[in-house]
């Protein structure tokens, strides 16, 4: 497992460590990045989307006539032009392209126009008749459970499930995890606290809307560009909701304008497939931002019920949770989202018996999915309320009950999974000292200080993982000596591009300059599963650094047949070359070594490595697991967060002023790129705390638009922010690192509510934490 | 029937530019789609997300609630124009070097705002920084890595005695 832990005494420019700036800065800063809109090809037509109106209902028939006869229509879809067998999905294949028969939410995509304008084609799309038999609709996820509840889905039973699901009526899947003996366990309990939380639908608003640009070629073969976060999941569901074979269709990507979960499975990109393939012509579609908020995907509305036992001492015994998520209508990451929510349930604790478990049930509303996060913000606004409540009644402190039941070395990972690395003991450490927490001034003394506003400090942890599915990477050499570097992985704005190049320079001991980064592509690039689970960094940054030892090897054993020495006797030096060990004068450039290869004898440089993570999640001696749909997953990051709250008491309004984050990534392999995953994460937490919500008035969304859709601007994040990078080497890691991308989002709300207790005494269970709710809290009587 | 069109002549980055524009056509969609300037980014087409930020006679602008028709005297300024300008490679320095973006969608409209706010106050502090680009939304930097380049410019071009 021990794959990347040769270190250089001297680094080279670029190496491992250091805050290489972004490779696409000057693109992007001068305007000249494309993104999905941003590109254009001969011919190209626009397309455009008509949207059920109805939450559930049976479509009857449509009538195209006059969308047709409009001047410059030149293709319309509809659920006519699929065939029902072919249906895409994570984990069950239970969607089509878009509605077919019936309509399952509303805002479902039921035709689509493709014109010589964008214009035209939205004028053509309205012009579109469907003819509906309405339906009632099950909306809320509790009662879709119920006997005789409105069907989402009339036969789950012939969809494809890649893992044992338990779907049945409108329950989409279900997953429980049980370890020790929970029910004996409460008997042991002193203190043991019960609640139920609420938590909303969130908005993903990546500032790029989603689209997708195909294009067909005179044989019929398909070249698609998209805003997406894997090109592969791209071609996967697209082949399987249109039934091409994948050799039909080729995935490229343009520049994407971030993506945090919603890009990765598909959106809009098999209509527009479809659109091209009839039309015979390139065809644009970019969704409004209208659309992107009603047809895309959205963090899951989750009902925890929650609780948790522990001794006197403040030991933490037994765990219950109970998940309830809306997954909407089709399965999309949901199944996936439960199980890994259920994984995570208890924090990085050592909980003796837990039984986790719960259901995702189809509703008729918009599919949710992955957000940054996966499940873990859900269940930790939930678990880290417990743990402060516990403490609060046994009058400890709050980093003192977390000190005591934190996972520590040795320790395993609720299922059984060994840890390798954990920093959480000195994140901890970091955030205590940073926000002079032993000093902050008592609660009674910040109500006596100012009669209007009260103010308090929140502590929450929590972990995520950084290894999941497969991944690859190529590095060929160049003619010249230089390398060019291909892994498949989708650069979302986070710098992937530049983190891997940077272990590939550290490897082969180049500058940055001499490394290029292929774009990924289906036809060209290793697969790679996705730039999403935090994993790229970890999981292709392995291969990366793996491929390259392949080409290092090679270069030594040309180099040896060069100087006619043994390769073992070979060197590999800074700056791109090799030489002979102890004979300083004895050196070859790669250079030349890459031409010897490519004119003379063995053939081009090209090192290759592919993996798929296979580290088991479960021990079956020691938890009882049923539904869990990843079979292998782990390898964990921590974090710990401590924030200054600052409630209004006129109002309810809550600030975060001040915020104090901890992190254990393992090796930073880019120091300014791993704060940048944080300092995002927080402020996309403070929205998803205070202000973000998705709101239903009946069926339809009643707030799909950035004026009615609050994220955090400038002037709302806090003004102070430490970041604490706690490096430790994990060993199985490329130079020892592991994930960030999602770990920092994850106890951002629970910290907030926190604070709000010890601010105001009010203890809130139900996300946001807004004025309005707060100001409920503050003054209960008013509102019995 | 389609809406009549009329042609037009803009002044976008110091040159004349004939397009065909019927009344309902935004800027942005003028620019972008007629002018292959596609550095205004078109992220709500509402007014709220500033990605689509242009200068128009030295303020700033969204190009998505600007109507074409109403540009014809004026003068318009994307950031491929203010690309040439010394301030602009300032702050585009300090973007870089503060990783003041991720994914970049928002850094045309911020950098644009940004550029605006120092031609018109050389010395913002942080509260001003703030206040003068809350109409500009990032989902991935966090903010605050923006408003330490904005100041980090700022300071260079008084330095270097270069005002925008």
């Amino acid at each position: 497992m021990n794959t990347a832990t040769k270190q250089f005494d001297a680094l080279p420019e670029g190496a491992v460590g250091q805050s290489v700036t972004q490779l696409e800065s000057d693109e992007k800063l001068t305007g000249q990045a494309q993104y999905i809109a941003d590109m254009y090809r001969p011919g190209m037509l626009h397309g455009a989307l008509l949207q059920s109106p109805h939450a559930h209902a049976l479509i009857e028939g449509y009538d195209l006539s006059a969308a047709q006869a409009l001047p410059g229509v030149r293709a319309i879809v509809t659920g006519m032009d699929l065939e029902p067998a072919h249906r895409m999905g994570a984990f069950i294949k239970d969607e089509p392209a878009m509605a077919l028969d019936k309509v399952r939410y509303c805002g479902e995509i039921v035709a689509a126009v493709a014109a010589d304008t964008e214009a035209i084609a939205r004028q053509a799309a309205r012009l579109i008749k469907v003819f509906y038999q309405v339906l009632p609709a099950a909306l809320d996820p509790a009662s879709a459970l119920q006997e005789g509840a409105p069907l989402v889905h009339e036969n789950t039973d012939s969809y494809i499930k890649v893992f044992d699901a338990g779907t049945q009526g409108n329950l989409c899947s279900r997953t429980s995890m049980r370890e020790g003996d929970l029910e004996s366990a409460w008997a042991q309990c002193d203190v043991v606290v019960e609640q139920v939380y609420h938590t909303p639908g969130q908005a993903h608003v990546s500032l790029e809307p989603c689209g997708a640009l195909a294009e067909i070629d005179a044989a019929g073969r398909i070249t698609l560009w998209s805003a997406n976060q894997s090109v592969f999941r791209v071609q996967a569901n697209v082949c399987e909701a249109l039934g091409l074979p994948m050799t039909k269709l080729r995935c490229l990507t343009p520049r994407i304008g971030a993506g945090f979960g919603n890009k990765m499975e598909a959106h809009v990109q098999p209509v527009v497939v479809l659109l091209a393939m009839k039309a015979r012509k390139p065809v644009k579609l970019i969704l409004s931002r209208e659309e992107d908020f009603e047809t895309v995907r959205a963090r899951h509305p989750a009902t925890i019920r929650m609780k948790t036992g522990a001794r006197r001492d403040g030991t933490l015994i037994a765990r219950e949770t109970e998940l309830l998520l809306d997954g909407g209508a089709y399965g999309d990451d949901s199944p996936g989202v439960l199980g890994y929510a259920l994984l995570m349930n208890c924090g990085p604790y050592n909980i003796a018996h837990v039984h986790a478990h719960g259901r995702v049930a189809y509703t008729h509303k918009m599919r949710f999915g992955a957000f940054r996060g996966f499940g873990v913000p859900q269940v930790t606004f939930a678990s880290e309320q417990q743990i402060d409540a516990i403490a609060r009644e046994l009058d400890m402190d709050a980093f003192a009950i977390r000190r005591l039941n934190m996972k520590r070395d040795g320790d395993r990972w609720l299922g059984g999974q060994s840890i390798f690395s954990n920093g959480l003991a000195q994140c901890l450490d970091a955030v205590e000292q940073g926000s002079g927490w032993k000093h902050r001034p008592a609660q009674a003394d910040t109500k006596a200080a100012n009669s209007e506003s009260r103010t308090g400090m929140g502590l929450a942890i929590s972990a995520h993982i950084s290894g999941l599915l497969a991944t690859g990477a190529i590095v060929r050499m160049l003619e010249d000596g230089t390398l060019l570097l291909n892994t498949g992985a989708v650069d979302i704005g986070q710098g992937s591009n530049t983190a891997l190049a940077q272990m590939c320079a550290q490897a082969l001991q180049v500058p940055m300059d001499r490394v290029a980064i292929a774009s990924p592509d289906t036809d060209g690039s290793p697969y790679n599963w996705g730039t999403t689970a935090s994993r790229v960094t970890y999981m292709t940054g392995r291969s990366v650094v793996a491929a390259a030892g392949e080409v290092e090897k090679q270069i030594k054993k040309y180099a040896g047949a060069m100087m006619e020495c043994a390769p073992e006797d070979i060197e590999l030096r800074q700056g791109g070359s090799v030489g002979i060990k102890g004979v300083a004068a004895a050196s070859l450039s790669f250079a030349q070594v890459s031409g010897y290869a490519h004119w003379a004898a063995g053939g081009p440089i090209i090192g290759s490595n592919s993996w798929v993570f296979d580290q088991k999640t479960v021990d079956p001696k020691r938890a009882v697991v049923l539904g869990l749909p990843f079979a292998n997953i782990g390898v964990f990051s921590f974090v710990a967060q401590v924030v200054e709250v600052e409630v209004d008491t006129l109002s309810g309004k809550v600030r975060v002023p001040r915020a104090w984050t901890a992190a254990d990534v393992g090796r930073a392999i880019n120091p300014a790129m791993v704060r940048g995953q944080i300092e995002g994460a927080l402020v996309q937490g403070i929205g998803y705390a205070l202000t973000e919500e998705l709101v239903w008035d009946g069926p339809r969304l009643a707030n799909p638009s950035l004026m009615d859709y609050k994220i955090p601007t400038m002037a709302e994040v806090p003004p102070s922010h430490d970041i604490y990078i706690v490096e430790t080497q994990e060993p199985t890691g490329p130079y020892g690192a592991k994930s960030v991308g999602e770990l920092g989002i994850n106890a951002v709300a629970a910290a907030v509510a926190n604070g709000i207790v010890e601010a105001t005494g009010a203890r809130l269970t139900q996300l946001p934490l807004s004025a309005e709710r707060v100001y409920q809290a503050l003054y209960p009587q008013d509102f019995a | 029937m389609s809406a009549p069109r009329q042609t037009l002549q803009l002044q976008v980055n110091g040159a004349e530019a004939e397009v065909r524009v019927g009344l309902h056509d935004s800027l942005l969609t003028v620019l972008r789609d007629q002018l292959q300037l596609t550095a205004a980014k078109r992220g709500c087409n509402q007014g709220v997300c500033g990605a689509c930020t242009v200068v128009r006679d030295g303020y700033t602008v969204r190009a998505c609630l600007s109507l074409a028709h109403g540009c014809t005297h004026a003068d318009i300024e994307t950031l491929e124009g203010l690309n040439q300008e010394a301030s602009m490679q300032a702050l585009q320095k300090a973007f870089a070097a503060e990783s003041a973006f991720q994914c970049g969608f928002c850094a045309p409209g911020m950098l644009i705002s940004a550029h605006a706010l120092l031609l018109h106050n050389p010395s913002p502090d942080a509260d001003q920084v703030r206040a003068a680009m809350s109409g500009n939304l990032c989902r991935c930097t966090g903010y605050a890595p923006i408003v330490v380049a904005v100041l980090q410019a700022a300071a260079h071009l008084r330095a270097q005695e270069l005002a925008p």
